[in-house]
């Protein structure tokens, strides 16, 4: 590990070193986002497969054909394996935070190069081999992204459950291995790195996020690997961890003794974690941005600070909220349920001071703004049905209803893909040195906020109707009949919002090589990235190691010449 | 931009409010002991989530209009925050919350930590791979010994939970694929699975309770009033997860024991 | 032993400053050791990777705490015997192989020693290589008791007496899927294993770089953390056993 410094002297020469197996944290981080682009459009053609079967079960689609139930469980499952693993996990940390987490806190690349280059590599192989699981023989596993035994570990409960469950699983455990490789990056590289007059508590609201989102996936994958280790025993060698004395359509299984329950604990405790991995990051960047875009200082940064370790910390003692309904002690539910509710508490203090940092600001509508405005416009209502939820007696009612997919998917599928959004158009000018279209920038957003309120919110409105998730049709069960027009409404919905998502990618696209050429520091931000050019080059500060002067958020100094202060300028003493 | 954004999260806070007052898609009516309460519970966080979105969402589109750069709002506050208020505020909402969770407690502890009274009527219900069987012990008030070897489901309904006709116990045991139950008597529920994690779901009843092979979980519940309610299975349990359906009858004491009586004549 | 000339300065590389914020980057200019030809501070790049490697020992914890818990969990559970309907303990104690796990034990305990031995060796041959350097200076032949060699030595002795073990308790009838208790076994010193395979390639990595004529200080850094996980192994070893022979 040691003997990669060689490579910071001298940028790479060749294709292959430059672009496919590259060291520099910055090529890295695009390759993350890259895949992750990929893996979302993937992700979102399978749940329009979805919305369209539950509305029109018996169609015969073009390409597709028939959509059978086993089918639509099969699409279900890969939609949230994809999404929550190759998107929400790859995208916001390993995308973003490689490019700029060095950057900002003014270092010249990551602490390990190599073990960055195959942490992505990992990454992409754990991806490819969910993708074969559609091409086996069987297809993809329907046992949900979950993954429940003991029907993920029986390989006879249902089509898809032989090989194609198998590569779920292998990929699952690959993707572990090449996320604890990038969270022993990050967090090596924030402790140690940190230029000069960078304390930790003048780390921009994005690195500790970073930092933190890191130490939750150190954790939190190593539980992951191990319930996966577990699972493919059960289903391959006739262990008997998750598996009790079972009966398969009048054929008794070899196994006896197991806990499906024990699946569930260490599937959870890493399963609520992983939550907040995706949702950590979009807060970082919303701090920021609302920040610089409002031209006022992030309203009580400490708070911040403590906030989101706080909401690191408590998210590894809330994973039994999953559970309520599971047959897990009731006293167990009421323990999980009070450290659910004081998680909301960090939660809400960072709404608070994210509206603080609105009052009394100047604030500059640029698109990224607006992605900004939007996510915690979706945080908000996303986070209010927890309290419902956090509660185990009116989970009664709502758990595996239609309300938890609408809690889940505005937190993590929207407000945190808003994150996503909000920080490419805020770094693509750094990245790729041009500026992406301001007015389809602002339709997209509109558009995909309006719309996505329009899929999600109704939702909650059929789970207190008791719809049940993971339905592939609603003609069996008579009480959901009425519920059809407001289930076609959000099929409507995700057809026109999916399809505005190709104004975003054209939009991405087409800057990329057409796009108005950026100056270096075209939002009059104050952090590092900024004070270098655009794109960096290959050591990030062209030789010379910045000195930090100020916190980042040093907007509207009284007394100072610009309406911002750079980290790294020496002369603003009124700035803190 | 500003008056844009303002609108468009006013009229989303104004339409998502708008459904939830005039509840036009909303919990069924709830027909067990436990649901007027469950539905205070419910009534409650809704009514203060409710208030907390409206002001949250009111003042997000408020501030970004008001404080849009093109106005003449005066200069930028230059603050770092005000630890007063941020003490406050957190005090606040920590009260909120932990308050609303632990007032729904106690209808948690009576629903799930205390056993079923002595003279509830006893069913086992049993999930798998895609209906729900039920079963009464009969008079002796005893469930016979199931079997996995004996599993088969095409043979009928004692078969299909496999039960051992050997066993004493078992001669009166009643196995049906519907659920009947008496009006305002407690019930004290068994449930299994056999083969994957399956769930009972009886909205009406505001019930759930996920049934997990190798577990016998005993839950209670008490049904206030007659009539036919269905049964929908909450987890997902494989390809006919969405059809395994079933039907609820209460009905009075009456018709019940006639109901039992007829079906254990049956066996005979 | 070395003699020099106290005129002669002595470039000992500086471990780096402290004060908030740490130094601009150990490579590349501005280096702390104010030779000013780029050498690198070895010193600051040892304590990087010091505290990579305390890092990557939280997630191995993690993962054989939560292996650790389940077994905890398992052995204690009740299953439902579905005959009686009455729920019962079926955890079969599994008889272990005592002396040849203990015998393995010492072998690791070995390892541990002879890895620590090579850690010294090599860090006071990493200190003395500026005197090396000098010119005229002669401190004699590098190479001292092949220390490194026998750790992985040992550490493959090792892997082959768990080898030995498994095939043991098949012959006591404990295989895999035996029971809950046997899949435990099987699991945790397979798992355990497979780390301190890890271990074993990186100590090989280190022992070749030295052919390739790596600078010592960098074979330094290799071995000294080598050595700290392979500590950590012998430490996590020993916390499976006594898991396994005392809640056996």
């Amino acid at each position: 590990m040691v003997a990669q410094d060689a490579h910071a002297h001298a940028a790479p020469q060749g294709f292959i070193r430059k672009y496919i197996f590259s060291l520099d944290h910055k090529v890295i981080g695009i390759q993350y986002i890259f895949l992750a682009l990929t893996a979302v459009f993937v992700g979102m053609f399978l749940s329009l497969l979805m919305r369209v079967h539950m509305i029109w079960p018996t169609a015969v689609l073009p390409l597709v054909g028939e959509i059978k139930p086993e089918t639509y469980l099969q699409l279900l499952t890969m939609h949230g394996t994809i999404m929550v693993f190759f998107v929400l996990t790859t995208a916001p940390q390993g995308g973003f935070g490689n490019y700029f987490l060095p950057i900002q806190i003014g270092a010249p690349d990551m602490a390990f190069p190599v073990l960055n280059m195959l942490s992505f590599w990992t990454t992409f192989v754990a991806f490819v081999t969910l993708l074969a699981a559609f091409f086996v023989t069987g297809g993809a596993p329907l046992h949900g992204w979950t993954g429940y035994a003991p029907l993920s570990a029986l390989t006879n409960s249902g089509p898809g459950e032989q090989l194609g469950a198998d590569l779920w699983v292998t990929s699952i455990a690959i993707f572990c291995i090449a996320s604890l490789m990038g969270a022993l990056n990050f967090i090596t590289t924030t402790l140690d790195l940190r230029a000069k007059g960078m304390t930790m508590m003048r780390l921009p609201l994005t690195v500790w996020a970073w930092f933190i989102t890191a130490i939750l996936g150190l954790l939190a994958f190593g539980v992951l690997l191990s319930a996966g280790i577990l699972l493919l025993m059960d289903r391959n060698l006739g262990t008997s961890f998750y598996v009790p004395l079972v009966v398969v359509n009048g054929q008794v299984m070899g196994h006896k003794g197991g806990s499906p329950l024990l699946w569930q604990h260490l599937f959870w405790f890493f399963g609520h974690p992983e939550v907040y991995i995706a949702i950590l990051p979009g807060m970082g960047v919303a701090s920021q941005l609302l920040s610089t875009f409002a031209r006022k200082p992030i309203f009580g940064y400490k708070a911040m600070v403590y906030a989101i370790m706080a909401i690191g910390l408590l998210g590894f003692v809330v994973w039994g909220h999953h559970m309520f309904m599971s047959g897990m002690s009731p006293y167990s539910a009421f323990a999980f349920s009070i450290m659910t509710m004081c998680i909301g508490v960090p939660s809400a203090i960072k709404t608070f001071n994210w509206l603080g940092t609105l009052y009394k600001s100047k604030i500059r509508f640029q698109t990224p703004m607006l992605y900004a405005i939007g996510f915690v416009s979706l945080f908000v209502s996303g986070g209010l049905s927890g309290p419902f939820l956090a509660q185990p007696v009116l989970d009664i009612p709502l758990h595996d209803t239609a309300f938890v997919v609408g809690h889940f998917h505005l937190i993590m599928g929207v407000a945190a893909i808003f994150g996503m959004f909000a920080g490419m158009t805020y770094w693509f000018p750094k990245m790729f040195g041009r500026m992406m279209n301001e007015t389809w920038g602002r339709i997209h957003c509109l558009l995909t906020l309006i719309g996505t309120y329009c899929i999600f919110m109704p939702m909650h409105y059929l789970g207190m109707a008791a719809q049940p998730r993971r339905y592939s049709q609603f003609t069996e069960v008579a009480y959901l009949q009425h519920l059809l027009p407001l289930n076609r409404f959000i099929t409507y919905a995700a057809i026109l919002t999916i399809s505005a998502q190709f104004i975003f990618l054209i939009n991405l696209l087409w800057s990329m090589f057409k796009g108005p050429k950026a100056s270096d520091n075209p939002w009059e931000a104050t952090t590092l990235e900024w004070t270098t050019a655009t794109p960096p080059p290959h050591d990030n500060f062209g030789g010379h190691t910045p000195v930090v002067y100020h916190g980042p958020y040093e907007y509207s100094v009284p007394g100072a010449p610009k309406d911002y202060v750079m980290q790294t300028d020496p002369a603003q003493v009124a700035a803190h | 931009m500003g008056l844009a954004l303002l609108v468009v999260i006013w009229l989303i806070t104004f339409f998502s409010t708008y459904f939830f007052v005039a509840k036009t898609w909303w919990l069924p009516h709830g027909v067990a002991a436990a649901a007027p309460w469950i539905d205070h519970q419910f009534a409650l966080t809704y009514v203060l989530m409710g208030i907390v979105f409206v002001a949250a969402q009111g003042a997000l589109g408020w501030l970004v209009w008001k404080y849009r750069s093109e106005a003449n709002n005066g200069p930028v506050e230059y603050s770092h925050g005000n630890t007063k208020l941020e003490v406050v505020w957190t005090t606040l909402t920590a009260i909120l919350f932990i308050g609303l969770n632990l007032m729904g407690s106690h209808v948690w502890a009576s629903e799930r930590f205390e056993p079923a009274q002595v003279g509830a009527v006893p069913v086992e219900v049993t999930g798998m791979q895609f209906a729900w069987y039920f079963r009464y012990p009969g008079a002796d008030g005893k469930y016979g010994r199931t079997d996995a070897k004996l599993m088969d489901p095409s043979a009928g309904n004692e078969a299909a939970i496999g039960l051992d006709a050997n066993d004493p116990a078992a001669k009166d045991d009643v196995v049906t694929g519907t659920l009947y139950l008496p009006v305002n008597r407690q019930i004290d529920l068994t449930l299994r699975a056999v083969d994957v994690i399956h769930s009972f779901f009886v909205p009406s009843f505001r019930f759930k309770q996920d049934t997990v092979p190798g577990l016998a979980i005993h839950m209670h519940v008490t049904p206030t009033e007659i009539g036919e309610y269905e049964i929908a299975c909450a987890e997902l349990c494989g390809l006919g997860h969405y059809k395994m359906h079933g039907m609820v009858h209460v009905v009075s004491q009456e018709d019940f024991d006639k109901w039992l009586a007829a079906r254990e004549a049956d066996k005979q | 032993m070395a003699t020099y000339s106290s005129t002669v300065p002595v470039q000992v590389p500086k471990t780096g400053q402290g004060g908030g914020g740490s130094q601009p980057p150990a490579y590349g200019g501005g280096g702390d050791s104010g030779r000013g030809d780029g050498y690198p501070d070895y010193g600051h790049r040892l304590r990087r990777a010091r505290l990579g490697l305390a890092v990557l020992l939280a997630p191995i914890f993690m993962f054989f705490i939560s292996i650790v818990s389940a077994y905890v969990v398992r052995q204690g559970l009740p299953t439902l015997d579905e005959r009686t309907n009455t729920y019962v303990r079926d955890w079969i104690p599994v008889q272990l192989p005592l002396a040849l796990l203990l015998v393995n034990t010492g072998l690791l305990a070995a390892g541990s020693v002879t890895a620590e031995l090579a850690r010294r060796q090599i860090t006071r041959q990493a200190a003395l290589a500026p005197v090396r350097s000098i010119p005229g200076v002669s401190l004699g032949q590098e190479s001292g008791f092949p220390w490194l060699a026998v750790t992985v030595l040992l550490g493959s002795a090792f892997l082959t007496g768990q080898w030995m073990a498994w095939k043991e308790l098949a012959n006591r009838g404990f295989y895999l899927a035996t029971s809950a208790s046997s899949s435990f076994v099987y699991l945790l010193t397979a798992a355990h294993g497979i780390h301190l395979a890890g271990g074993i390639v990186v100590l090989l990595y280190a022992a070749t770089v030295s052919l390739l004529h790596k600078p010592v200080e960098a074979r330094r850094i290799v071995v000294d953390v080598t050595a700290w996980y392979w500590h950590f192994m012998f430490v996590l070893w020993v916390g499976i056993f006594a898991l396994l022979w005392f809640m056996r």
